[in-house]
């Protein structure tokens, strides 16, 4: 059943990134509301889905890399909704649907079998502690997708021909203002994230960091994001440099979710 | 028949359509005088200062006569008019109705005042009513086909002048242009122009730097903001977010080394020059700074070029609009003939009499053949009797026919398809 609505999801997303598509294409028509209506769709039978899977493994979905990768693409949807009831910027929609696409497209392809928890995350700690992350990290991917928009827009003022997406696109004000809003956000999320890692590490290994190469990243990544804001703070670096390490960030924060747990060995959680 | 005949800013200079057209009390003159023709059915004016046209409902052909009323009632000679007016019949003057009103046919595409004047137009007429069944239907439909244009095309977006170009793009960088400061830096005609945009859009911190004081302070006190000495504008500069320049220099007032200054006092807040003068006197090599950017007059012709070339091509697809509307007005034109109508009538009598009878055949199924000729005559004979008077009616080619078509129509509903 979980797996049904798991692929209804994904086909819905699908969609929503190929009209995303369609509609950026379309330059100066470009519209992101049947997007975020498709979006809407698949977000219902996702949430169903997480919800199944939830009460059938009897903790939260997030210690293999399927279940990961799933509920973080559901995480950014929920910031996402949010800043669009909020805010709305204009095709935002049309920018985060293929992003969301992809983590669970790649979540699809991830082995999916549910097995007993691993006697070590059993805590209270895993749901308070992943749920911090997962709300960082889908923090970082808005401001990762806002920042590119931003260059866009950017772009299209600095080369004198506005045209195309020029017209649909937000201001590069409140671009600019939203993804610090977004960086303010998610920075102490991943702060509170490392924190309660290292209490929950103390509880179960009686120490605070074992340089765990999750732990390495997530640190070279709240690097990232700390020397964005005091930047920002301090030398007034806005607008497209901020847009630039928005990006730059985000890619760590991919390699760290993805790349860490693939490529290097790791006991978090992600490989059951 | 549908005529319309006049002359707009394509065909006549503006010479002769300011002699032509019909202001003040000479509209309400003209549209009497024809109104009182005897062929002339239905008539109104549409007199703006880029085109005069009289559309009319009549009974034949009048062309001529209406050319050498314009003549005499404008006392212009018929030779010099007919070279520049047009003279459009039925479809082709509904047409041009519907691409008028939708603003295909103006001197700037997409410009928004034309629907208002036509309903004006219109209007005047309605109250002095000169106008009668087709023409008010049309002008309906005109308005409609004008709005389904405004709102399925883009042709009305986009700036199509340097100042409201300007003000678009100040919008595209500052998301809420009331809290933005804004410098005029020199005066001139299109530099003031392009200032009183950007302050009926919201800006409000005005601050006007001149060569002579005593003009900027002049242009301050309209702005409603403050006039600073013109060395001083460098300093200002830290705290103005939006400025444009128009000061007549020879040189660069604002170098780059300067603007590098001024970015990093104000901590790389973003500003955007606008530079009309020409020669220019903002450096261009600024706009290779970070949050700034830097328009000169030759850059905002571009935004207005292209933003041309939208609306070009989005005209095309409110032409396929304007014929689809043309189509429907033209069903219901041609519906008002009063043949289809007499066939219509019949077809709505002849089922109706059908039916009946087959519902009384079923519930009376013992009845021989001979009665059952007996009743179907009596049927034929109620109805035929009841369709006559109208059917009559419609063929006597009376004043009033077409709202007598119209009547019968709406009575029999008869207007299965349109609407």
């Amino acid at each position: 059943m979980g797996t049904i609505l798991f692929e209804i999801a994904l086909t819905l997303y699908f969609a929503a990134a190929i009209v995303s598509m369609v509609e950026l294409w379309m330059g100066s028509r470009a519209t992101s509301r049947p997007v975020i209506y498709i979006a809407i769709g698949g977000f219902f039978f996702h949430t169903v889905s997480i919800v199944l899977r939830y009460f059938q493994g009897g903790y939260l979905p997030v210690t293999n890399l399927h279940e990961a990768s799933s509920f973080y693409a559901w995480a950014i949807l929920v910031l996402f909704f949010f800043l669009e009831s909020r805010y709305k910027l204009g095709l935002l929609g049309c920018f985060i649907m293929p992003l969301i696409f992809v983590l669970m497209l790649s979540s699809s392809l991830l082995p999916r079998e549910l097995k007993p928890l691993n006697p070590l995350l059993r805590s209270y700690w895993l749901p308070v502690h992943t749920f911090l992350a997962f709300l960082g990290n889908a923090a970082f991917a808005l401001s990762f997708v806002i920042g590119i928009m931003y260059l866009v827009q950017e772009y299209y003022l600095k080369s004198k021909h506005p045209s195309g997406l020029f017209s649909k696109l937000p201001s590069l004000q409140s671009l600019d203002e939203i993804n610090y809003r977004l960086i303010t956000l998610g920075f102490p999320l991943l702060s509170l994230a490392i924190i309660t890692g290292a209490v929950w590490s103390e509880t179960a290994f009686g120490t605070y960091w074992r340089w765990d190469p999750k732990e390495t990243w997530s640190l070279i990544t709240w690097f990232i994001y700390a020397l964005l804001l005091h930047a920002r703070l301090v030398a007034g670096w806005r607008g497209r440099r901020a847009a630039f390490l928005s990006i730059l960030g985000f890619i760590f924060v991919m390699f760290t979710f993805f790349g860490v747990t693939l490529l290097l060995k790791t006991y978090h959680g992600f490989k059951g | 028949m549908i005529t319309v005949i006049g002359l707009n800013h394509k065909t006549a200079e503006v010479e002769l359509r300011e002699r032509l057209a019909f202001n003040g009390p000479k509209l309400e003159e003209g549209l009497k005088e024809l109104a009182g023709h005897p062929l002339i059915k239905e008539v109104f004016i549409i007199s703006t200062c880029n085109r005069v046209e009289l559309y009319l409902h009549s009974k034949e052909d009048i062309s001529e006569e209406l050319i050498n009323f314009l003549s005499s009632f404008h006392s212009i000679e018929s030779q010099t008019l007919r070279k520049s007016l047009y003279i459009m019949k039925n479809m082709d003057a509904v047409r041009h109705l519907f691409r008028v009103a939708s603003s295909l046919d103006s001197m700037v595409v997409g410009e928004p005042q034309i629907l208002g004047q036509v309903k004006d137009a219109f209007d005047f007429a309605l109250e002095r009513k000169t106008t009668g069944l087709i023409l008010n239907t049309l002008v309906k439909k005109a308005i409609s086909a004008a709005k389904r244009v405004r709102t399925e095309t883009r042709i009305a977006e986009n700036a199509v002048s340097i100042s409201y170009a300007a003000v678009e793009l100040a919008k595209k960088i500052f998301e809420d242009l009331s809290t933005k400061s804004f410098m005029l830096l020199g005066a001139g005609e299109m530099a003031e122009l392009a200032a009183r945009h950007l302050i009926t859009n919201g800006v409000r911190a005005v601050t006007v730097a001149n060569r002579t004081y005593e003009r900027g302070c002049e242009l301050a006190k309209e702005f409603n903001g403050r006039a600073i000495r013109f060395e001083d504008f460098p300093e200002e500069l830290i705290h103005t977010d939006i400025v444009i320049c128009s000061t007549g220099a020879s040189r660069y007032v604002v170098t780059k080394e300067q603007m590098h200054h001024v970015m990093k006092e104000r901590r790389h807040r973003p500003v955007f020059l606008i530079d009309i003068s020409v020669p220019r006197n903002i450096d261009p090599a600024i706009n290779e700074i970070e949050n700034v950017y830097l328009y000169d007059i030759d850059d905002l012709q571009g935004v207005v070029d292209a933003n041309m070339l939208e609306r070009k091509k989005e005209a095309e697809r409110a032409e396929n609009i304007i014929n689809e509307e043309v189509e429907k007005f033209e069903k219901w034109f041609n519906s008002l003939d009063s043949v289809p109508t007499i066939v219509a009538l019949r077809k709505r009598a002849e089922e109706i009499k059908e039916t009946e009878l087959k519902d009384f055949f079923n519930k009376f199924p013992s009845m021989d053949e001979r009665e059952k000729k007996a009743v179907i005559q009596l049927a034929t004979v109620i109805v035929n009797k009841l369709i006559h008077p109208p059917t009559a009616a419609l063929k006597n080619d009376s004043e009033d026919k077409d709202i007598l078509i119209a009547t019968i129509k709406k009575l029999y509903s008869l207007n299965g398809e349109d609407e």
